[in-house]
């Protein structure tokens, strides 16, 4: 494990619906080294992307509110300015995002899209940058990169485009790479290889890489550390085998149960009953995942949950981990 | 490239045949007929059939229909009754002063529209964006010809800043004719620009809005690109599509309706004379016009679709 690269701690990003602001990030604390894959899991509106969003500060901040302490390497990011983002973004930290289709701008040429980043952070001569430029295309694995350069976004099919936002990502040699869903639009094949490919990336660049996702075969495939989010709060973390050998928070073991597994057809899956709350009806104080697991006693809770570590490393929250099993009796 | 324009032009073809078979009916559909006119109780009866008979009037239609195909083609569409002229020599000079009329509108417009839409869609949600929907509700809601004989009750008449009608003062000779022609778009040209704005800018401004929110500009700024460079070569260009799409029909929408403006300031263009080749049966005259419009309106479409291959790469055809 590398250095310290990024440091977040009791960080809140809230958004305003009508005159109120509400907690959509809710006091998260998480630290990514170099050289290291860190995963974010969990279902859709759980706040990942704009846990994300904060980090890379895409936020619009007329409607959006974010305290805490973001550290990237001796830098402070919580309310830094426009100019020192743009500094920051697309050289040292790059983002890959869910959608290629919509990822890439239909009216400019590859070459262009990839050449923009070195545009606003390097100086070299426009020949150099057409060489790093295929280079790229090469290096994220496309076959022609003459070719491809010419041509349009639409001319491409999806695991290219995802290629290519991987090219945008890493043109500069960033320390830190966000990729937020990169295989969700993607096909089983294709997001294999998109994988694989970061993986090497990370190898090759010694980067720090936040993995945003809700396929846990991905996690386990790839990551290093694991960080569990529900309703904008981190509800465990650890390592990827703590996370997968000793799940402790019941919806972390909820959600490994759901996956489909092979040795076991024809059983049911096992869905969580209810959904993630909307960011204005969420609940302020308690075990924000008490009402998705009824049958669990309320004195199983903490009034107020925080943050145990059971075993070194290893941190899950609230208390209601202890007496958890599944309804049917299960103890998993 | 050219091989979509030139696929665009072949398809106008049949277009332009089914445009002329329904000129045709619809011109034979007309009550009365070119002499219709000119009948008075002295008339000879025997006298006014041997006319119809020498004008044609009795061969089968597709006789009448094929001698006026290939008479058009000839660029000859009759003679006007009215003006006792050749309608390509009555229709040609109206053409040109429709032409600079229709021109100077269109510019205009876009030169009104694009800046409001553009700063309407950036600034979103403040005030200066709630002051551009304001005008442009104004806009909307204010009929045309309403908002005409306002102006040229005041601008013409009250304040006497600019003529009252016509296309060129009598007196005026050499650069100064040039200058009377311009001085009298002024006013039809302003009024009717600041009318026909809504449109360009309601688009405009929600596709900057909608294109703000897209991943491509999340990808941008992802990238380190300064906010006003996202706008200028990611936002805005994408957004301009549309706009650009109806570039052409807008063309030809103007020349269309320029019937209310020729009209309301006696401007002696296309529209003008296509009232008043109704209201006196003009026959030979309105089946120009409406043939000369319906083509436009054709290369309007085949204007935007040009333009939209210009700008969209993914509307070329190879």
């Amino acid at each position: 494990m590398g250095e310290e690269l990024l440091t977040i701690d009791h960080l809140h990003t809230s958004f305003k619906r009508g005159t109120k602001y509400y907690d959509a990030v809710d006091d998260v604390s998480l630290k990514i080294h170099k050289d290291e894959i860190l995963a974010i899991v969990g279902e859709s509106g759980c706040g990942k992307t704009t846990l994300a969003k904060s980090i890379i500060g895409l936020h619009d901040l007329k409607r959006t509110r974010i305290s805490g302490h973001i550290g990237f390497e001796n830098r402070e990011l919580v309310g830094a300015s426009p100019e020192q983002f743009d500094q920051l973004r697309g050289s040292e930290m790059g983002m890959i995002f869910q959608d290629p289709l919509a990822a890439l701008n239909p009216l400019m040429r590859i070459e262009d899209q990839v050449r923009e980043v070195l545009d606003y952070h390097t100086d070299y001569s426009s020949e150099k940058k057409h060489k790093i430029v295929l280079e790229l295309l090469d290096q994220v694995g496309l076959e022609h990169p003459e070719r491809v350069a010419r041509q349009f976004p639409h001319e491409l099919s999806g695991g290219m485009r995802q290629r290519i936002i991987i090219a945008i990502a890493i043109a500069c040699k960033p320390e830190l790479i966000i990729a937020d869903e990169p295989t969700t639009a993607l096909d089983v094949t294709i997001q294999a290889q998109i994988l694989d490919l970061l993986r090497n990336i990370q190898k090759q660049n010694h980067a720090g890489i936040i993995l945003i996702t809700h396929d846990l075969g991905v996690v386990a495939d790839t990551a290093d550390e694991v960080v569990v989010m529900y309703a904008g709060q981190v509800v465990e973390r650890g390592s990827v085998s703590q996370i997968f050998n000793h799940p402790l928070h019941p919806y972390t073991r909820s959600l490994l149960k759901s996956i489909p597994q092979a040795d076991h057809p024809g059983d049911r899956l096992y869905a969580i009953e209810g959904s993630v709350p909307a960011l204005t009806k969420m609940p302020h104080d308690g075990c924000r995942f008490a009402p998705r697991i009824p049958w669990i006693p309320e004195s199983a809770h903490e009034k107020i949950p925080t943050m145990h570590e059971p075993e070194k490393g290893h941190f899950v929250l609230c208390t209601c981990y202890q007496n958890f099993e599944f309804e049917n009796g299960e103890a998993v | 490239m050219w091989k979509t324009i030139l696929r665009r032009i072949i398809i106008m073809i049949p277009q332009i045949i089914i445009l002329s078979v329904l000129v045709f009916i619809l011109a034979k559909f007309m009550p009365g007929d070119p002499f219709t006119g000119s009948i008075t109780p002295q008339t000879d009866a025997s006298q006014l059939h041997a006319l119809k008979v020498q004008a044609g009037l009795y061969d089968p239609w597709y006789t009448q229909y094929f001698h006026w195909v290939v008479n058009m083609f000839h660029g000859n569409f009759g003679t006007s009754y009215q003006f006792k002229e050749p309608v390509m020599a009555v229709i040609g000079v109206r053409a040109v002063n429709t032409l600079w009329l229709s021109l100077f509108t269109v510019i205009l417009t876009y030169l009104i529209a694009i800046p409001l839409g553009l700063l309407a869609g950036r600034y979103e949600d403040t005030n200066l964006d709630r002051g551009i929907m304001f005008f442009n509700y104004v806009t909307y809601a204010i009929p045309l010809f309403v908002f005409l004989v306002l102006g040229l009750w005041l601008f013409g008449y009250v304040l006497g800043w600019f003529p009252s009608g016509g296309s060129v003062s009598l007196s005026a000779s050499g650069f100064g004719s040039v200058f009377s022609r311009f001085y009298h778009l002024i006013l039809p040209g302003v009024l009717t620009a600041l009318l026909s704005t809504t449109g360009t800018v309601q688009y405009l401004r929600s596709e900057i809005v909608d294109q703000k929110h897209q991943d491509m500009v999340a990808t941008a700024r992802a990238k380190g690109v300064p906010e006003r460079k996202v706008f200028s070569r990611h936002i805005l260009r994408n957004s301009l599509l549309p706009i650009a799409a109806f570039m052409g029909y807008s063309i030809t929408g103007l020349l269309g309706g320029s019937v209310f403006v020729e009209q309301i300031f006696t401007y002696p263009g296309m529209g003008q004379l296509f009232i008043n080749s109704i209201s006196n049966r003009d026959f030979s005259v309105i089946t120009a016009l409406v043939m000369i419009y319906g083509i436009l309106a054709l290369f309007g479409t085949l204007l935007s679709d040009i333009i939209m291959s210009i700008v969209d790469p993914r509307i070329r055809i190879k």
